[in-house]
């Protein structure tokens, strides 16, 4: 496979990598942000946190691997971001380390408080990450403040609350809705009774929340966010090398690529549309339709950012041409062949015994379950 | 303007955070071999009493798992907080294969993990004795791949500079994954894991045969671990061994730190069992030594010399002198690729870039370093000995005593008397520790030992981390300090009052402590009630 597809298929997988987070860890994570408030006691508490309990830690992997993958396909992405981004990502890494202790320690003991801060614990391993990876896509919308030396050495100048933008905020909204929305819907394919009433009206809530969010920063893009436009002949087989292009700032650029190609308009319509869908099922009590469609809304809407931006991936705002995209921030040709050879052989298998797990350990989890096998489950 | 104090606190992180992880990722390897050898009896035998073994084995198991995982998200993050230029410079060959631990190796053990805890009811015996078994794997995988990262970090094969990209590139994948710096720490790292884990299920049986509680549970336990236990001692040697003919290859200045060898001595080197390192002086002010015995092991021949610390910096000077120029024709040629003179210049002496990059740590412009930075710059090239030279030994004494402590255990196993050696029993109780400081001690020798390189020979420590304040990095450590403290205690806690409680906590009604009350809630296990 030519370089430049390859370069081309990373992008799409980096894109799969992360609607596989959204899907799959999401779920698990919006459970964790609707504990505290739909389990109103110790053993509606223990129900739901054991729809995911077989499952939370291969649902963390995408995550896991997500970074990999940006490591592998996109090592000036994953060092500059993560470097700039400094305490952001510390957040996020502080608010996940909730979850595996949260899961695993948080009925090892009687203790009422000692329970109910795990269940905080969880609740802030479940909603701070989605947040954070919200704004910093509306970070990275609006570009970030970073240029390279010439031995491309990185430097971030930005602050951290500079990224807490009013645009930027708004993304992250999005993002916490989805993933709420994400984990209502499955929530409801796993519970009954009370617990199922509550999360179904937590999923027609969150689901218009994310709808009407969504819709509001598309406009915002649309007419007050800067985006960049690459003014030089890009050769797309060459050498990755982002000091070598022109780069212009111009408002409404993120607009571009809809109106060059017809299809790019289908991202965000299935969004709206998959939204639209959850919202009727949940009406409908089709929990696994409405599951299904927040799924799809979840890659609508990350394949909305990614499609807008394209070939962008980490636009500099005060250095333009240091930005990164799909064609100049990536691996080898070798290495991108390599990693893709990887990808196919393991995803298959992958999403093969993570269903049959899912399908070994699936039914409606009670109450009466949890008081029934108190010793071996969390 | 990467300050030694930035550098110094970003290694410092960095330290802290993996030997943290690596408290948790030994017995994890170790263990979960244990519980399917326990379980395979179980199938076979088709007593409970194997079942009750792997559940609360595994229980335990749980315990030390959850906090493995919290903290390593943290490694996965770190290479690119607090490793920038790091990540970028080799994140072409070093990604790759955290990449593909992440799809071969994480997903397979982390979904099984839930399949084992959850699955008893849900699976036929066979089925989940599969589960546990590829969750197994899974997690030694894991350990595979992250080892050929850093097996390539130690001699980094398969590679080559380009200076359009400004980093390291993958030229051979099936040289990096079968480097054989990577295969030897594998197999010497998962076998001190299955030693960690055999000690900590020895240990924890001898405390219930010394209470006398639980004795059968526990005699079985005791002799499966004695004989894993055994051959992981005896592998965790031999292997060690084949890492030291590795290091002896390919990083001559880590083996002459390890041994405190100032001076090339004639062949067969002789292997110094105490001494006390001068760094000052470059000698040592005593030593005891044996003869011959390093260059065997180093070497492997009577007649191959190895060199010593003086003659490494003579030659390292060199190599700086010359990378001098390489850094210089690589400016040239950043700010102008098709600058030809350049290339010509940068192709001669590229092989000694990496000694080039070192004078970064000096200076700016690497074309004005001064005779007084030059000779800086050589002195770095060889870490510090004492550390080495302490570390390394008492992880090999530690190592000896552990298979000392195991042919024992055996022994008696197989004679059937070891409840009656007492002094066995209490032995096996206070050395569960021991494990974990050999292989932090370990991870010592081998990570600090490489300095002043992350990556061996090609990329400077100095210039591989991120552009952040000190103040940035006192932050984050106060707070990893901070986490990490409050999770250990939390940990500790959990994991002595379960190992206390022993198979009760199971809440069977067959053990020891369960039948007190008589009721229909045993009193070992009523604190654990909702």
């Amino acid at each position: 496979m030519d370089y430049e597809t390859l370069k081309l298929v990373w992008w799409l997988l980096v894109g799969v990598l992360l609607v596989g987070f959204a899907i799959m860890d999401g779920h698990d994570m919006g459970m964790g942000v609707l504990l505290p408030f739909v389990g109103r006691n110790d053993l509606e508490r223990r129900a739901l946190i054991n729809t995911v309990a077989p499952h939370w830690d291969g649902n963390q992997v995408w995550f896991i691997t997500a970074g990999g993958a940006i490591f592998a396909a996109w090592p000036l992405v994953y060092a500059t971001a993560f470097s700039g981004f400094y305490w952001a990502m510390m957040a996020a890494l502080w608010a996940l380390f909730f979850r595996p202790v949260g899961f695993d320690y948080r009925s090892k003991i009687q203790n009422p408080t000692w329970r109910s801060t795990w269940d905080w614990g969880l609740f802030i391993g479940g909603a701070v990450p989605p947040i954070i990876f919200g704004v910093a896509f509306g970070n990275l919308l609006q570009g970030v403040p970073f240029h390279f030396n010439d031995l491309m050495m990185s430097t971030y100048t930005g602050s951290f609350w500079a990224l807490l933008n009013p645009f930027a905020l708004l993304a992250g909204v999005v993002s916490l809705a989805m993933i709420t929305t994400q984990g209502a819907n499955y929530l409801m394919m796993r519970t009954e009774g009370d617990l199922y009433r509550r999360v179904r009206g937590a999923s027609l809530i969150f689901a218009a929340l994310t709808l009407v969010s969504f819709a509001l920063a598309g406009v915002w893009v649309a007419q007050g966010i800067d985006g960049y436009v690459i003014t030089s002949a890009v050769d797309a087989n060459a050498l990755p090398d982002p000091l070598a292009k022109t780069v212009e700032v111009s408002t409404g650029a993120w607009m571009h690529n809809y109106t060059q190609y017809a299809w790019a308009m289908w991202v965000p319509i299935v969004a709206f549309a998959a939204l639209a869908a959850s919202i009727l099922f949940s009406r409908l009590h089709q929990a696994g339709a409405a599951f299904w469609s927040s799924s799809i809304a979840n890659a609508g809407i990350i394949g909305t950012a990614g499609v807008s931006m394209f070939p962008f991936i980490m636009p500099s705002s005060t250095d333009p041409r240091s930005s990164l995209t799909v064609y100049d921030a990536v691996s080898s040709h070798l290495t991108l062949g390599l990693m893709l050879g990887a990808t196919v052989i393991f995803m298959p298998l992958i999403i093969f015994y993570t269903s049959w797990a899912y399908k070994v350990m699936w039914g409606k989890v009670t109450t009466e379950y949890i008081a029934a096998n108190d010793k071996s489950v969390y | 303007m990467l300050t030694e104090e930035l550098v110094d606190l970003s290694r410092l992180q960095f330290a802290v955070t993996a030997l943290y992880h690596f408290l948790f990722v030994p017995l994890t390897l170790g263990l979960a071999f244990i519980l399917v050898i326990m379980e395979l009896t179980y199938v076979i035998t088709d007593r409970p009493i194997y079942k009750d073994m792997v559940r609360f084995w595994g229980k335990l198991f749980g315990i030390n798992f959850a906090l493995g995982v919290t903290t390593g998200i943290t490694m996965e993050f770190q290479f690119g907080t607090n490793w920038a230029y790091y990540s970028h410079y080799v994140g072409d060959i070093f990604g790759a294969p955290l990449a593909i631990e992440g799809l071969m190796a994480f997903f397979l053990e982390s979904t099984f993990i839930g399949l084992f805890f959850f699955g008893w009811d849900r699976l036929n015996k066979w089925q989940h004795f599969m589960v546990t078994v590829l969750m197994a794997v899974g997690s030694n995988l894991s350990a595979l791949w992250i080892l050929i990262a850093n097996g390539w970090m130690q001699d980094p094969i398969g590679a080559e500079f380009s200076f359009v990209t400004m980093r390291m590139e993958m030229t051979d994948f099936w040289a990096i994954v079968f480097n054989p710096t990577a295969q030897a720490k594998f197999v010497h790292t998962v076998s001190a894991g299955y030693v960690t884990a055999s000690l900590f299920v020895l240990g924890i049986s001898s405390y219930y045969l010394l209470k006398g509680r639980d004795l059968d549970f526990a005699r079985r336990s005791f002799r499966i671990a004695a004989g894993f236990g055994f051959a992981s001692a005896l592998s965790v040697i031999v292997l060690g061994d084949e890492s030291g003919y590795t290091v002896s290859e390919s990083q001559q200045a880590k083996m002459a730190a390890i041994e405190a060898m100032w001076e090339t001595e004639p062949a067969p080197a002789a292997f110094t069992v105490f001494a006390l390192p001068n760094e000052a002086a470059q000698r040592n002010d005593y030593e005891l030594q044996i003869p011959y015995v390093l260059g065997l092991i180093g070497t492997r021949s009577l007649t191959e010399t190895l060199p010593g610390i003086k003659e490494i910096k003579a030659r390292n000077r060199e190599r700086i002198e010359n990378g001098i120029q390489a850094v210089v024709a690589l400016e040239k040629l950043r700010k102008n690729h098709g600058d030809e003179l350049a290339r010509a210049q940068f192709e001669a002496s590229k092989a000694d870039l990496g000694f080039g990059l070192l004078l970064k740590k000096y200076t700016v412009d690497v074309s004005q370093a001064t005779p007084a930075m030059i000779q800086q710059a050589v002195d770095d090239t060889i870490p510090r000995v004492a550390p080495l030279f302490w570390s390394f030994r008492l992880m090999v004494a530690l190592g000896f005593l552990f298979l000392v402590l195991f042919s024992f255990a055996l022994f008696y196993s197989v004679k059937g008397n070891f409840i009656e050696k007492k002094w066995l029993l209490r032995w096996a109780l206070w050395f569960i520790p021991m494990p974990w400081i050999a292989a932090e001690l370990g991870w010592v020798v081998a990570e600090y030992g490489r300095q002043p390189w992350t990556i061996y020979g090609v990329l400077p420590t100095h210039i591989s981390v991120s552009n952040l304040t000190p103040g940035n990095l006192y932050g984050s450590l106060a707070g990893f300090v901070g986490f990490y403290t409050a999770l250990l205690i939390v940990e500790m806690y959990l994991m002595t009052k379960y190992a206390r409680q022993g198979p009760a906590s199971l809440g069977t009604g067959k053990y020891h402590g369960e039948k007190a009350t008589g009721g229909a809630l045993p009193a070992g296990a009523a604190a654990d009630k909702i």
